[in-house]
């Protein structure tokens, strides 16, 4: 943990942020905001979403202006404000989640093509280019063919060459927001390490991460915002998992196990050695009525195929799935939907729900029959169905035909469990369903509720405390083979992680 | 006075304020310009003209609320125009009776959902552009019917058909009902009916939709179809209007169906419009042309006015959406 050594208090910090105020339109996004860096640390800023932590690195790289007032210093300079220039130029750097790089061209061209930026005469040296990108890449300890289109490589690789563009701007500070978000455990623990090294030779990075596992293995600092105000910064030695949650959230998340033994219910779901040679191999298990069965594993573990095998939008080759004792084949997902079985996506962004479109649609596209009277869609049937299930999932919402890419996350997410229970399902599949963490305990009181209910769940994550405290049953599947099973009532959440991230 | 627009706002929907506007400035501009313009006549040459324009806009639309486009539309009007001409030819010709007329009719309706089928078959399984779906049924059903016709008009037709193309019930032109009339049945389709509500999701975002339990193939194919079927009925209508079928008629329009529907406020993407705004947009561009007319402009310069009024159009989008934005941030 190398990382931590740079933690001595005393230091004068590299970023030092003081009276930071923003509003939006009415909003106040930021409220007094104070927010230091030191020089070469891993600092980690920690909120949930809309807490502010995206307008505060806006701010500090210039793309927002704050209220009168604020005082930002950075390496002994002191600003008003910063512009986006004046950022780059001293030395702050941003990886966005969405990497921002281009992937038809070479990896050297997108390490390398800012230095080009604004230089006379327009000529393109590609030598130079080259030896700048394989530079950055050596100080980061990674090779990779500079010459190959970027879009050849994954998007672990991606990251890194964002990273490596960031230190050919000669980065004092680099700011990362949620690097790890699509990354396996190998690819995160590799990240992890580069980040390492990137501090030890001087660089500050500030992380923002809503893994708050990584988040206490990385950084040795923490900054904590909630609701547009600084909750404190904090050292990271002594910090656990649920008190930075309760930080974050302001409010006490107790997680208990919720096993329950569901072992006399009728079975709803019996799957027998389904394969789909290359995706999964094998398969076979049951759900009962009122029963949670956690699937967890890596990326990659067949999990979301096998969940789309069961919802009928994959062709398993060989075996079979019975449903309440019948044997089902579902040439599409409707057929599958028209049996009782519910598949919310992993994907919430751009298979889960229509983002233009509005909530009212959003919620009852997959049960348009029960909204239909003689053949025409009825307006009036439509908003008391919608309004119904807005109040039973406390879904936080303007107008219904407001589009449902205003609402947060965890609003949106609510509207897609319920588009899915308008369909009367017997069966819910959810992959990967939450999406922060205060939206997280949200979205598992509803599941626990509809469990009590009868409804059969099957709860695929790749975390494993999330399968652990929402499950009654957990599969582990790896490499398309469910390798073990546990029962969280039984065993530790470190037997499972130990197994499953080994 | 603000509560009262907003009531007729939230009434007439958000995307009726350009066609709208752009209809009461249309109407006030001329009025001041011309003496003649507001007068029975103008309003009589509208309603006889904007038909034509109109359906072949009503079945570029639906395709286009997929987030495609059906460039086929003039030359699957003419192909079951040159339908109807044969089975009345077949019948006698100018002698030919109702009932010729009405076989005729539903054996080009057939032929051009035939068309729509094989575009929305094609799009939907093969997952083909629509522009280059659509382009090349376009090429095909042009090079066929020159080979039928080899190049000329087709004509003689009977007496009766004369007032389905220049005809007027109480007053009210024949080809403006059937246009009314297609314009409500879609309507009704999109705002009440399970394919219009697909239509629209699988506009935004089809994986989406598909994820979703939507049949989106099934909705592609019935799409192109009705915008098909939707073409005959133009192509019987200029038959009945010329009083005669060429492959070419009606070729300028293509583009211009384009352009009603943006300037009706559909999203060039698909997945957002509606049919009424449509229609007023229609109305728009139709007046602007009778009224240049009016004012002796010539007939080109009047298709140039249409493109500048659509450029104009869309940097007073960008300037609203722009002002929005800045008044958002400001609070």
């Amino acid at each position: 943990m190398t990382g931590r050594e740079s933690a001595k208090s005393g230091q004068k910090p590299l970023l030092s942020l003081r009276n930071i105020n923003m509003t939006f339109g009415g909003v106040r996004a930021l409220k007094d905001v104070s927010f230091d860096v030191l020089p070469g640390e891993v600092h980690c800023l920690a909120g949930e979403n809309g807490s502010g932590k995206s307008t505060l690195i806006k701010i500090i790289t210039g793309v927002y202006r704050p209220q009168d007032g604020a005082v930002i210093e950075f390496d002994s300079q002191t600003y008003s404000h910063m512009s986006p220039v004046t950022a780059q130029n001293s030395g702050i750097q941003v990886i966005w989640q969405d990497l921002a790089l281009f992937p038809e061209m070479t990896v050297a061209e997108n390490i390398a093509f800012q230095t080009l930026l604004g230089r006379w005469p327009r000529f393109v040296n590609y030598n130079a280019m080259r030896e700048k990108a394989v530079k950055a890449l050596a100080r980061l300890g990674v090779t990779l063919d500079v010459d190959r289109p970027l879009k050849d490589y994954a998007i672990a690789q991606r990251q890194i060459v964002a990273i490596a563009r960031a230190l050919v701007g000669e980065a004092k500070l680099v700011f990362m927001d949620e690097p790890t978000a699509s990354l396996t455990q190998s690819e995160t623990d590799h990240l992890l390490d580069i980040v390492r090294t990137l501090s030890a030779s001087g660089v500050a990075v500030v992380f923002v991460s809503h893994r708050l596992a990584e988040v206490l293995e990385i950084s040795s600092r923490l900054t904590v915002l909630r609701d547009g105000a600084l909750v404190g910064a904090y050292s990271t030695d002594g910090m656990t998992q649920s008190r930075i949650t309760e930080l974050m959230t302001g409010k006490t998340f107790d997680q208990t196990v919720r096993a329950s033994d569901v072992g006399a219910s009728p079975v709803v779901l019996e799957v027998e050695e389904l394969s789909l040679p290359g995706q999964f191999e094998d398969i076979s298990l049951t759900v009962r009525r009122g029963e949670t069965l956690g699937i967890t594993g890596l990326l990659g573990a067949g999990r979301t195929e096998l969940a789309l095998s069961l919802f009928g939008m994959l062709k398993p080759r060989s075996g079979s799935i019975k449903l309440e004792g019948k044997p089902v084949h579902f040439s599409s997902n409707r057929d599958a939907i028209a049996a009782g079985i519910a598949y919310l996506s992993e994907d919430r962004l751009s298979l889960g729900l229509i983002q233009p479109q509005s909530i009212a649609d959003n919620l009852v596209i997959a049960s348009l029959d029960k909204i239909t009277v003689s053949g025409l869609l009825s307006d009036t049937r439509k908003r008391d169905l919608v309004a119904q299930w807005i109040a039973d999932l406390g879904v936080k919402i303007g107008l219904q035909t407001d589009a449902i890419s205003t609402l947060s996350g965890g609003n949106q997410q609510r509207i897609a469990i319920a588009k899915w229970l308008a369909t009367d399902p017997r069966l819910l599949i959810l992959d990967a369903p939450t999406v922060d963490v205060g939206a997280r305990a949200g979205i598992f009181d509803i599941v626990a509720k509809l469990a009590e209910t009868g409804l059969a769940i099957i709860l695929i994550s790749d975390e494993v405390p999330e399968v652990y405290f929402n499950a009654d049953r957990v599969l582990h599947m790896a490499k398309g083979r469910i390798v073990n099973q546990f029962l969280p009532a039984d065993c530790s959440l470190a037997e499972i992680e130990a197994a499953v991230y080994a | 006075m603000t509560t009262i627009l907003n009531r007729i706002k939230v009434a007439l929907g958000p995307d009726m304020a350009g066609p709208g506007f752009a209809l009461i400035a249309v109407l006030v501009i001329f009025s001041l310009a011309s003496p003649q313009f507001f007068s029975w006549a103008t309003f009589g040459s509208v309603a006889f003209q904007l038909p034509e324009l109109g359906l072949l806009t009503l079945a570029m639309l639906l395709p286009v609320l997929t987030g495609g486009l059906n460039l086929a539309i003039t030359f699957t009007a003419n192909l079951a125009g040159l339908t109807v001409a044969w089975v009345l030819q077949q019948n006698g010709g100018a002698d030919a009776g109702p009932f010729a007329f009405l076989l005729g009719s539903v054996l080009g309706v057939g032929v051009g959902a035939l068309s729509g089928v094989v575009m929305g078959l094609v799009i939907a399984y093969t997952r083909a552009h629509p522009i280059l779906v659509s382009l090349s049924m376009m090429i095909f059903l042009r090079g066929l019917g020159e080979f039928l016709t080899r190049g000329g008009d087709v004509s003689g037709f009977p007496a009766f058909l004369q007032p389905l193309g220049h005809g007027s019930i109480l007053g009210f032109p024949v080809p403006l009902l059937v246009f009314i009339g297609c314009v409500l049945i879609w309507h009704l389709l999109l705002t009440r009916m399970k394919l219009g509500f697909n239509t629209y999701m699988i506009g935004s975002n089809i994986e989406a939709a598909r994820y979703s339990g939507v049949n989106t193939r099934k909705v592609l194919v019935l799409v192109y179809t009705l915008s098909g079927a939707m073409c005959a009925i133009a192509g019987i209508i200029m038959l009945a209007r010329f009083n005669s079928v060429r492959v070419g008629h009606g070729e300028s329009y293509l583009l211009i169906t384009v352009l009603a529907c943006f300037l009706g406020g559909v999203n060039p993407f698909g997945g957002f419009g509606r049919v009424i705004p449509v229609a007023v947009a229609l109305v728009v561009l139709q007046l602007l042309s009778s009224g240049l007319n009016i004012l002796g402009a010539n007939q080109h310069l009047a298709t140039a006015v249409w493109g500048i009024l659509l450029i104009t159009v869309m940097i007073l989008r960008f300037a609203a959406g722009h002002f929005q934005s800045l008044k958002r941030k400001k609070g």
